[in-house]
């Protein structure tokens, strides 16, 4: 019987929106492995960790309490899970405060009333890395290897906020290493003491201090090229996003030749696991992965 | 009682998570952790002393805050447990409201255009967020960032990560009505809630 998820996919992975191609072999590593995805009706946007200037923090946290009552209205009995790194932290942190803080509580649910709902606090807020890891297990996920990913070398970049604050259970904030063991399981090899693992891309501000924020996807970049990577591996569209689709403007700044691909893990898996290039989103890659296309066209 | 020479304490009652400014040891574990570092005029740590110091035109009209990137490594090694990163946007919150921010302030104009942007579907439109983003500092400015992004939305578009059509309405919610009236809500109970200074 398939795993049921209450699922919060989030603005960015929505058709033709910038992460769709994450959501696209999400869901086709998901058929593989038995889980299925239910969206939650009529989700609203989280605010991100840059709806501040104009959100104050009542109207930020009923924002992310919406998506969590109209689960718990629709989908009784199944974890919230998310895939997008800000998604997720946003609405587990705002299961976390309302149900630590009376005050904010009924507050929140003073204002959602307005919408017909409410806010129960019955609800576990879960990142899709940990579905995989806890409910689903290394084991398991490599057990579906039909094409292991030989020779191919990976560099894991986990980024900021599917580490901190929270972070996935088990692992440290300075050098996670679930990436690195995915990365193994799907028989690639992987650069654990790649040192900017957990390094800031610059987030949001990659739009409002583009040239500050290039400077921190230069050194991620140069720090994967010169330990040998020959593609990045990240769980967060945000990182996915600014390490591969600015590097021409990187290159022409700073006379790099980088041209290196940044993927979603869920791309890697699909690709593994025997599935088409439609399937694991490859036509997704502004930068192309090309190593990856081989191996799924074999 | 008097707020008015005590920022402190404003800040105590108006800032997101103010209250735990108070607790900073001035380690400097913080002032080391931002990744956009060298561009804080102030980091993390000099900021709350100044908050204590009562330097409320310096720390609300300052630049800095605006260069916090949520990265979240404050929080997992102050030693303190202050939230920083809340504390960092509450500060910038606060200093918006009163109409304190510099008219230049970039990080500023784009959580503006954000939340006016997600608030009016209740989803973000990112074709129509990027492109008033490219022209918030002028039309002059705005062509000239549109063709320095131009390899950028291509590939985007040509990967299907960017749907053109989106400019004619695209993603929403169905209950923006309701949304509005909760967000509106929200507003309320909270200004309610504010010290007037
Ligand atoms: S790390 Fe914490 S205690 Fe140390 S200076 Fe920063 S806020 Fe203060
Ligand atoms: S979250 Fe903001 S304040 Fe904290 S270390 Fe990162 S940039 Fe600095």
């Amino acid at each position: 019987m398939a795993k049921e998820y209450s699922y919060y996919p989030g603005c960015s992975s929505q058709k033709g929106a910038s992460s769709s191609n994450q959501l696209r072999s999400t869901q086709a590593i998901c058929d593989v492995l038995g889980i299925k995805l239910n969206e939650i009706p009529d989700w609203n946007c989280c605010s991100a960790s840059i709806g501040y200037a104009g959100g104050g923090e009542l109207p930020r946290l009923a924002l992310s309490a919406r998506n969590i009552a109209l689960s718990e209205k629709h989908h009784p009995n199944q974890d919230v899970v998310a895939t997008c790194a800000a998604c997720w932290l946003a609405t587990r942190e705002t299961n976390d405060r309302l149900t630590e803080n009376k005050e904010l509580f009924a507050e929140t649910n003073e204002a959602l009333k307005e919408a017909g709902l409410v806010f129960n606090g019955q609800k576990k807020v879960r990142h899709m890395v940990e579905v995989l890891i806890e409910d689903i297990g290394f084991e398991e996920m490599g057990s579906h290897v039909k094409k292991p990913l030989e020779g191919i070398k990976i560099a894991g970049y986990v980024g900021c906020q599917t580490n901190r604050p929270f972070g996935i259970n088990g692992e440290s904030f300075e050098n996670p290493m679930y990436l690195d063991k995915m990365v193994e399981t799907l028989g690639a090899d992987s650069i654990p003491d790649y040192d900017k693992k957990v390094a800031c891309c610059g987030g949001a501000l990659m739009f409002s201090e583009p040239e500050k924020s290039q400077a921190l996807v230069k050194e991620i970049l140069e720090s994967a090229h010169d330990s040998g990577a020959d593609m990045i591996v990240t769980p967060c569209p945000v990182c996915q996003m600014n390490t591969e689709v600015y590097q021409d403007a990187i290159n022409a700044k700073y006379g790099t030749k980088f041209n290196m691909p940044s993927v979603y893990y869920s791309t890697l898996m699909s690709v593994a696991y025997g599935q088409t290039a439609e399937q694991a989103a490859l036509s997704g890659q502004v930068i192309r992965a090309t190593k990856l296309e081989e191996i799924a066209d074999k | 009682m008097k707020y008015r020479n005590n920022f402190l304490r404003e800040v105590e009652a108006n800032v997101e998570e103010g209250e735990w400014v108070k607790r900073c040891m001035q380690c400097g574990v913080c002032a080391g952790s931002c990744p956009l570092g060298p561009h804080w005029e102030h980091p993390p740590q000099e900021i709350f002393m100044m908050i204590r110091a009562g330097k409320r035109e310096e720390v609300l009209g300052s630049d800095s805050m605006w260069m916090c990137t949520s990265c979240y490594n404050c929080i997992a090694r102050c030693p303190r447990e202050l939230p920083i990163t809340h504390i960092m946007h509450g500060l910038a919150h606060y200093a918006t409201r009163l109409g304190l921010v510099s008219e230049n302030q970039q990080t500023n104009k784009f959580a503006q255009r954000f939340w006016n942007n997600l608030t009016k579907k209740g989803r973000v439109n990112e074709l129509k967020l990027g492109l008033s983003l490219y022209f918030m500092n002028g039309i002059p400015e705005g062509i000239k960032t549109s063709l320095k992004m131009q390899k950028v939305g291509l590939g985007m578009w040509k990967t299907k990560r960017m749907d053109p059509m989106e400019i004619l309405g695209g993603h929403g919610c169905k209950d923006t009505s309701g949304l509005q009236a909760m967000l509106k809500k929200a507003s309320e109970i909270e200004a309610a809630k504010k010290v007037k200074v």
